[in-house]
Parts: structure tokens; C-alpha cells; sequence
């Protein structure tokens, strides 16, 4: 793990340096702490190109995280970043957009986090249709306390808690999500840079509540305990097993079986929470003027 | 005189808040505090705020501290069985100073317990619910009156502090229905959090300046960019693992509350002038208490009532400086003996601390008190 040292000259502005680097990260709490090879700091840069890509500053942009790995994500982008509970942040979140519409919230969550501790507020959430982005982070780990199996760990595959393979079937976020009601729900990966940014910009375009569940790669634990490879051959198994959304349709369930299946599963319109509610507001305000 | 209107203390508790300046209500159906949520539901939008039923107790107090950080004034309410579940997030709200208020109409536990049922079981999950060493505020109203104006001060108190304050109330003051004058508005005293209004791209968010209490608060979305956690952390809104700034902030969380006592502690003393023997009660217990006050009087027992409105930080002093003069105080409270605890620790041993309760869903009548007063041993 690497230390803070405080030393932001490493930082120098560099021809190989990202300038969303300068533009929406704070530079004296890098680096990251996350593991090399950890996948999570590519998401955080796709969340960083769709922000940009769709201009909508950094004043009026929320980012809320939850507890675990993905959560320090917030800490190192500079915008209004809240750090909240495990599993909560989405009802934070629901606090804020409520409390101020026109801010854009983008929750940024781990699958333990979303699913698990937090699965409640994630269906709750997508069903009321608010308009929050939720970005998942999904390592199919707990990696902050050390490799235990969360809810999106793979059939049969290992974990500090599960010495002799796990025996839960695992979850389907975004399709959780679309089942609950989300209006847009979608699958990237850590790989698929090009792709999950556009994701992503068309799920806070989204007025609604929108999940991008995005494949990360967690080499330290997930990968070490499955004999998966490096952070680079993980990134690779990415490559070579996406489907996408409509080649997926075209295939038998035998044959996606073990296939990541990328890209826009749904996208629906319905009225989104804070603006009905904002509209009732107006509507008791009418009738009230009208009766005096 | 203003208009006199029958009115229930959960409901008088609502109109407190809004008239305090609240605008987002998050929470969640339980008895005996479901009005305070149907109350909300029905007055926020018409005064322009914002009610959401969220899907659970720990959601709800979450979108309120989510609404508070935006700048708007929020509000929960629960009773026991989710006030257990709301302690994760108070203490959220403790560390990262956001204003808050958390009603709790008490009802017996443990667990579900008997949920129509009176009690005052939770005074010491109050003070110590939330996991690790925090600063609190909470209040007991005895009367629908209080309930409405005792709400106002604890926005008050929190938006002074940056602290969430708990309302203490209890299922026998929630559901009394009795007569509500409501004050004019321009009597009202609101206070408001200090703020930063406009963007000062350097400064720290949890910097005080000379004379502050408590670090302006900057809602987001106002220009002002930082960060928030639960972790400790420093000045910079950072998490920090230093010995030095850790002690630094728990101390400054701690003595914000305690070095202002005389402005956040009040407490009502009856008849303490000439007593021997004093009636320690607080929220929905002090009616019986007066009319135990008056009959022992009668008897000629010279009998005096303590009262704490503040029931954390306890009026310590004040119980100190009365015990000394006293031969014995008779706690009485809804439970099986949880305020007696301080008062003994108060006390200590200036006088005799004696109890009488009741842990079965009923009430505690003058007679039971009574009897306690004028015992001799």
C-alpha cells in the first residue's frame, strides 16, 4: 500500500498524465490507496471523462460513496465528495437530491456495499425512480477487510470466508436494479474505458435513477484466491469474454454462460421522484392562492 | 391571546419544526410516532418542504443528514425498536457535525416490546446509543406545549452546535391530546447555522475561527467544495490517522457541548425552596409527580420537584447544589432504573437517592410516587 506522503511535486504535469488529474482530482491526496493493478482507478477516471464530456462542473456535482474500497474514490475527486456509511450512501444521496434537485448526485459503490449492507436501499431507490447515478465498483470481493465472498462472487469461487468455495449463486446488480425499477440500467468493465464512459454519461443524462455496474478487477484478493492472474491477464479475461448487449441476444444461455455481458440492458422514461414531488409543491401553492 | 386548538403532542411536535424552519422529513411508519411521519406528509408540501417515507429506520435518518448537508433543516422520527437502528447514522452525524434533529416518542421495550404502551426506556441509549465516545443533546417536553416549543429549541440547539439533538418524547406526552396556543410567530427564536456564503476556494472546512463554537457550515452545492466523512479526521475534512488530531477533534466535539452548559442545560425546580424531599421526574412523568408534590404537601411533607428539560448533558449542577439541602430525592421514571444511575453519581451520597418506576405499560400514579415521598425508613 502506498503512503500519503503529502508530496504533490510527483505529481508534476506530465504529456502521460490525464489532465482530469488537474481538473477534478485533488492532487495532495494522491496517490490512491488502492492495490497496483486494482481496477477501481480506471472507473473512477470514466465517472471523471463522462463529468467532463458532459461539462457539468464541479459546484454543482455531489459524489457520494459508501464504505470500502470503492468509497475512497470520493475522497480523491473534487467535488461536494460525502464518505458516508457502509451501505447507505444511496440513501444520503436520496437526502440530497431531495433537499436540492438541481444538484447532480453520483453514488460511487462497491458490490458489498450496493448489494449487500445497502441491497434495500438500492431497490428502494431504483423504484422510486430518483434521480441519482449509481456507478458500482464491482471487484466481487470485500477487499478493504481482506478477501471475503460478497454477494456478486461467482458460484464455486473463493474467498476468506468461503475456504471451500462459495455456495451462494451471486447477484446480477444492474438487473437487480432494472427489476426494482431503476429507469436505466447498464454493465461496463474496467477494460471497456470508451464504452463505460459513454455509459455512464447517458445514465446521469438519465432523468431518473440510473446504475452503471461496472466490472473492476481486484487482483490482491479475488484474483490471488482464483488463480486468476495478474491485474493485466484479469483486464484481459475482460477483453476476450464481453459480449455485448446485442450479440448477448443473439446467443443460447449455455453459451453466455461465464460471458460478461456489456452495454445498455435498459432504458425506460418514467417521472423522476424529486420533480414530481416539486410538482406537487406547485400544485398545493396554486390551489391555495386560488382559494384566497 | 392566540387561537387555542386541541392538539396531540406528536403533532404539535411537526408544527415546532416547521415553524423552526424545517424542510425535509424523512421516515419510516412506527408506533407510537407514526403522526409526527402522517403530519409531515401532509404539512411540508403545502409550506414548500420536502416528506419522503423512506424504506427503513437507518435510510431515513441517512436522507436527513443528506438533506441537512444540502442546507435544508431536517427531521426524523422514530420510537425504540428504530431508534436502535438510527444509532449507526447519529453517530455519523455526532463526528461530521451535521445538524439534525431525531425524535424519539419512547414506548416499552426491550425489542418490540408493547408498542402502545408508555415508557422511558431509552434515556440511557440517548446518551450512549451510537458506538464510541460522542457528545449529545437531548430534550423531554412534558406537556403538548413543550412539545412544539421545545422542538424549536432543539433546532435551535443543533444548528448553534452542529450536533443532532434527540426529542426525547414518551408515548404518554406523543398521544396527549390537550390545549395548544400557538405563540406569534415573531416571539419565535430561530437560529440558523453559521454558514459560509460564498466559496473561499482555501479554506478548511473544519477551521474555527477566533470566537466560533463551531465551524461554519458550507451546504453543498453552494461553491464551496470539500469533503465529509465519518472517519476522524482533521481541519481539512481529511481522514487523518494522527494520535494528535484525533484527540484534537474528540475534544473540541466534546467540550462544544460541555463548555456551554449554562446555554444548552435547563431544568425546573417546584417548590424547592423549603423542601426535604425532592421529586426527580422528567417528560410525561411530571404530572404525576405534581399532584404527589401537592398531596404530600397536605400531609406535611415538604416536598419539592426536580425537573430536567435537558436531559443530556444532565443539569448536573443544579442537582448537586439542591441535593445538599435535601434529605432525600424519589426518582421516578417510566423504567427499571436508568436516571437514578446519574442522580446516584450526582449525588454522591449527599442525601438518600431512592426509586420508584414501572416496566409494565402503564403509568406511574401520584400514589405510587407519593408513597416513596413520605416513607420514612
Amino acid at each position: 500500500m502506498t503512503v500519503n506522503t503529502g508530496d504533490v511535486s510527483v505529481y508534476k504535469k506530465t504529456k502521460q498524465m490525464s489532465d482530469l488529474i488537474y481538473k477534478y482530482m485533488r492532487p495532495e491526496h494522491l496517490p490512491q490507496i488502492w492495490c497496483p493493478g486494482c481496477g477501481n482507478g480506471i472507473i473512477m477516471r470514466d465517472v471523471a471523462q463522462a463529468i467532463e464530456n458532459l461539462n457539468l462542473g464541479r459546484s454543482r456535482t455531489v459524489i457520494v460513496s459508501g464504505i470500502g474500497c470503492s468509497s475512497r474514490a470520493a475522497g480523491y475527486m473534487d467535488f461536494n465528495t460525502i464518505h458516508t456509511t457502509h451501505g447507505r450512501a444511496i440513501a444520503f444521496a436520496t437526502g440530497i437530491k431531495l433537499a436540492n434537485p438541481e444538484l447532480e448526485v453520483i453514488v460511487i459503490a462497491g458490490d458489498g456495499d450496493i448489494s449487500a449492507i445497502g441491497g434495500n436501499h438500492l431497490i428502494h431507490a431504483a423504484r422510486r425512480n430518483i434521480g441519482l447515478t449509481v456507478v458500482v465498483m464491482n471487484n466481487n470481493i470485500y477487499g478493504m477487510t481482506g478477501g471475503q465472498y460478497s454477494p456478486t462472487t461467482p458460484t464455486g469461487d473463493f474467498g476468506t470466508t468461503a475456504p471451500y468455495g462459495n455456495m451462494d449463486r451471486s447477484f446480477d446488480i444492474a438487473g437487480l436494479a432494472y427489476g426494482a425499477g431503476a429507469s436505466y440500467a447498464a454493465r461496463g468493465s474496467a477494460y471497456h474505458v470508451q464504452q463505460t464512459i459513454q455509459l455512464i454519461q447517458d445514465g446521469i443524462r438519465n432523468k431518473g435513477f440510473s446504475i452503471i455496474d461496472v466490472a473492476s478487477v481486484c487482483p490482491t484478493y479475488y484474483g490471488r484466491k482464483n488463480k486468476k492472474g495478474s491485474a493485466v491477464e484479469m483486464l484481459k479475461w475482460q477483453r476476450d469474454n464481453a459480449v455485448t448487449v446485442e450479440q448477448a441476444a443473439k446467443l443460447e444461455p449455455e453459451e453466455l454462460r461465464g460471458k460478461l455481458v456489456i452495454g445498455l440492458l435498459h432504458h425506460t422514461q418514467y417521472p423522476e421522484f424529486t420533480y414530481q414531488y416539486s410538482e406537487l409543491i406547485r400544485k398545493l401553492a396554486e390551489e391555495r392562492e386560488a382559494n384566497e | 391571546m392566540g387561537k387555542v386548538v386541541l392538539m396531540q403532542g406528536n403533532e404539535a411536535c411537526v408544527e415546532g419544526a416547521i415553524a423552526a424552519g424545517m424542510r425535509l422529513f424523512a421516515g419510516y411508519p412506527i408506533t407510537p410516532s407514526t403522526e409526527i411521519a402522517e403530519r409531515c406528509a401532509v404539512r411540508l408540501p403545502q409550506e414548500g418542504g420536502k416528506f419522503i417515507q423512506m424504506e427503513d429506520e437507518l435510510a431515513s435518518i441517512a436522507c436527513a443528514i443528506g438533506g441537512s448537508v444540502a442546507g435544508v433543516k431536517s427531521m426524523t422520527a422514530t420510537s425504540g425498536p428504530g431508534f436502535s437502528l438510527k444509532q449507526e447514522n447519529l453517530g455519523y452525524a455526532c463526528l461530521a457535525e451535521i445538524p439534525l434533529v431525531v425524535v424519539d416518542v419512547q414506548r416499552m421495550g426491550p425489542s418490540t416490546g408493547m408498542p402502545t404502551s408508555p415508557s422511558q426506556g431509552d434515556v440511557m441509549m440517548a446518551r450512549w446509543g451510537t458506538h464510541g465516545d460522542h457528545p449529545i443533546i437531548a430534550i423531554s417536553p412534558s406537556t403538548v406545549k413543550e412539545a412544539y416549543g421545545l422542538t424549536i429549541r432543539a433546532f435551535n440547539l443543533s444548528e448553534k452546535y452542529r450536533t443532532p439533538v434527540i426529542f426525547l418524547m414518551d408515548e404518554i406526552i406523543g398521544h396527549l391530546r390537550e390545549g395548544m396556543e400557538f405563540p406569534d410567530p415573531e416571539d419565535i427564536k430561530i437560529v440558523n447555522r453559521p454558514t459560509v456564503e460564498f466559496p473561499e476556494p482555501k479554506r478548511k472546512p473544519y477551521h474555527m475561527r477566533n470566537k466560533q463554537t463551531v465551524p461554519a457550515f458550507a451546504p453543498f452545492g453552494k461553491g464551496q467544495r470539500y469533503n465529509i466523512t465519518g472517519l476522524i479526521h482533521d481541519e481539512s475534512g481529511f481522514p487523518t490517522n494522527s494520535p494528535e488530531e484525533a484527540e484534537k477533534l474528540m475534544n473540541r466535539l466534546m467540550h462544544k457541548i460541555s463548555d456551554n452548559y449554562e446555554d444548552i442545560v435547563e431544568c425546573q425546580q417546584f417548590g424547592m425552596e423549603d423542601a426535604e424531599v425532592a421529586i426527580l421526574c422528567y417528560g410525561g412523568t411530571l404530572r404525576a409527580a405534581q399532584t404527589a408534590m401537592e398531596e404530600a404537601r397536605k400531609q406535611g411533607v415538604r416536598c419539592g420537584i426536580f425537573r430536567p428539560i435537558t436531559i443530556w448533558p444532565f443539569p448536573e449542577r443544579e442537582l448537586k447544589a439542591a441535593a445538599g439541602k435535601l434529605k432525600k430525592i424519589v426518582v421516578a421514571e417510566h423504567n427499571y432504573g436508568q436516571i437514578v444511575l446519574e442522580a446516584e453519581r450526582i449525588v454522591k451520597g449527599q442525601c438518600d437517592v431512592e426509586f420508584v418506576g414501572r416496566w409494565n405499560g402503564t403509568v406511574l400514579t401520584p400514589q405510587d410516587i407519593l408513597a416513596k415521598v413520605v416513607e420514612s425508613k
